[in-house]
């Protein structure tokens, strides 16, 4: 078979490419991926994407630590006498309280707050032409802001700079998290999450839940001591007997008033119809001395605001975890990641090294023709110590891997970072790929080594 | 290489441009679409056609987001059951995202797809917008 007939085909139009039957790494690299593997915020994920969870997941581990201590502590020192004294309620209602927390918890450190997915590049470059048009008109916003009316009052709308889009009202960008994220409440780090439109009522339920639990826990073993007490005994004693019952003491002590505060909080923003971003900053407060700044979100009405808030219908997920990443932007990856492939033919087969060699440049030229930003353009000398050096450069950095810690991290998985770097014009402006030099200074110093087999 | 390209064109016509359809938010924060009829769309499709469809789209939305005693009935069941209740059974919000999407199918079969026009399901671009991708007329299949 001539080589001239391989380059007719378009190898993107096949679904299986003639060299991947042969070893397992290339069909690992044509494996569809599914979009919670190049999701670009600084989440992670588990359970193949059923869970997300925001990279830094910060105290989370001690909140459910704390819960599960004092609740634990609790139900072992504290209900046996409660239960013999007072009634069997008690721990009933402690665990159906404790169940309760606990799953509010996990749904809303689990569940997506309302990330909004980046723009997709079309859409940028559609965005910025009208930017660049609107500069007709004689009064000008400041650049990167479009001002809408919203209930017959203006509302600034800002430009994203990382997700390329101007950002619905009350949107608003995590740092932490790196995603813009719909009415944005705040980063959490008790429960390791963004708060926000679709996760807030499982954080307000969380909160009141454990400041009822607090208390109930706080009220209890008060109860207990005090019960001790009057069975004629000092109030060492009675410590002395159950020290448990300090531990919890101490730490619903403490508890108690902070997440009462900010239960009471939640509960004025939920009536209000308001976000602890918009209250912080008092964007819609009457002192700030503008005529009509009122909050254009509400309904004017507490129990009407309670009910949207919290009873509202509950949107879905906008980022599609599980989805797969479509084929083109697949295929577009795939021209990098087929970088990975002469290295594990040239184990196997000399003769069919030179020939896949060719095709994969052959199909380099073509994919860059077509594409124009494959990473500095295939060399046309000494492919493979290009693709080795790339490969080895890849084992170098698993760190660049990190941020997808959960998902299979292979080889390919840098490169094909580097790929959809390279491939989106606006990720490259937006935040270019440390990586891409390395790659282009390995190009341009194996360009005369020839030949360097994998150690 | 000539051959590789009309390949390619026989499976899809190569696209020409994009139009977006961005989000209006005088309303507030519901998803509704504007309904302003884009130039680039003049010469391929009817102005009242079009219009239809986004009113349509903006029902739909405003159907899956309405507060009323469904939605509220939907809220307390969940939040007694601690939210484990939405495991096993379909919110309201996404029958009707699925109703759009037949709905946005439907009108790509019928309408669209004869002038060479192609709606994105907005779902699919996080309700920011409703993409429409306009293919090169080629004089193939125009059927106009």
């Amino acid at each position: 078979m001539k080589s001239c007939e391989y380059q007719q085909i378009d190898p993107r139009a096949l679904s299986v490419s003639p060299l991947s039957a042969q070893s397992h790494p290339q069909t690992k690299a044509q494996r569809p991926r599914r979009k919670w593997e190049v999701f670009p915020g600084k989440n992670r994920f588990f359970c193949n994407g059923r869970i997300i969870l925001s990279r830094q997941s910060g105290v989370l581990p001690l909140t459910l630590g704390l819960i599960v201590i004092t609740c634990g502590l609790f139900f072992a020192f504290d209900c046996p006498f409660l239960v013999e004294h007072l009634t069997v309620f008690i721990p009933v209602i402690g665990g159906a309280l404790f169940v309760f927390v606990i799953l509010s918890l996990f749904r809303t450190s689990f569940t997506d707050p309302g990330i909004l997915p980046r723009a997709t590049p079309d859409e940028a470059a559609d965005i910025e032409r009208q930017i660049d048009s609107s500069g007709s008109s004689s009064y000008r916003p400041p650049p990167r802001t479009k001002e809408i009316l919203i209930n017959q009052q203006v509302v600034k709308l800002k430009y994203c700079f990382t997700c390329k889009m101007f950002r619905p009202p009350r949107t608003s960008h995590c740092s932490l998290c790196d995603n813009c994220v719909e009415r944005f409440d705040h980063h959490c780090p008790w429960v390791g999450n963004c708060v926000g439109k679709r996760n807030y009522r499982f954080f307000y339920s969380f909160i009141i839940s454990l400041s009822f639990l607090t208390s109930f826990i706080f009220g209890c073993v008060i109860t207990h001591l005090t019960l001790r007490c009057h069975a004629g005994k000092s109030l060492i004693q009675a410590i002395q007997e159950s020290p448990a019952s300090i531990v919890e003491l101490v730490i619903c002590f403490f508890s108690v008033w902070s997440i009462l505060g900010l239960s009471g909080f939640h509960t004025y923003l939920v009536a209000s119809n308001l976000t602890t971003n918009e209250d912080i900053k008092g964007s819609w407060s009457s002192k700030r001395g503008a005529e009509d700044s009122g909050n254009p979100y509400t309904y004017n009405g507490i129990i009407k605001n309670c009910c949207a808030t919290l009873c509202g219908p509950m949107p879905p997920s906008l980022i599609d975890r599980r989805g797969f990443v479509p084929l083109d932007e697949a295929a577009a990856a795939a021209c990098t990641s087929e970088i990975e492939l002469p290295p594990f033919t040239a184990k196997n087969d000399t003769n069919m090294c030179t020939q896949s060699t060719k095709d994969v440049l052959e199909r380099m030229l073509h994919s860059s023709d077509f594409h124009g930003v494959c990473p500095a353009g295939p060399p046309k000398t000494s492919p493979l110590g290009l693709e080795a050096s790339d490969s080895l450069g890849a084992a170098r950095a698993p760190s660049m891997c990190s941020r997808r810690a959960d998902s299979p991290c292979t080889t390919c998985a840098r490169s094909r970072k580097d790929s959809l770097h390279s491939i989106n014009p606006a990720f490259r402006l937006a935040s270019p790929s440390p990586s891409l030099p390395r790659v282009n200074l390995a190009l341009s110093d194996t360009q005369e080594k020839g030949f360097i087999p994998l150690p | 290489m000539a051959e590789t390209h009309s390949l390619q064109e026989l499976q899809t016509p190569p696209v020409s441009s994009k139009v977006f359809i961005q989000r209006d938010y005088t309303s507030g924060t519901i998803c509704r679409f504007q309904t302003k009829f884009p130039s680039e769309l003049e010469n391929r499709v009817d102005k009242q056609q079009f219009e239809d469809t986004i009113q349509t789209l903006n029902n739909l939305y405003a159907e899956a987001e309405k507060l009323g005693g469904r939605s509220y009935l939907e809220g307390c069941l969940a939040c007694l059951t601690a939210y484990t209740v939405f495991l096993c059974l379909e919110t309201h919000y996404e029958k009707v995202l699925k109703k759009i999407s037949r709905f946005i199918k439907d009108q790509n079969e019928k309408i669209y797809a004869p002038r060479g026009l192609l709606l994105t399901d907005p779902i699919e671009r996080g309700l920011r917008v409703v993409e429409i991708t306009i293919f090169e007329d080629r004089g193939v299949g125009s059927g106009r």
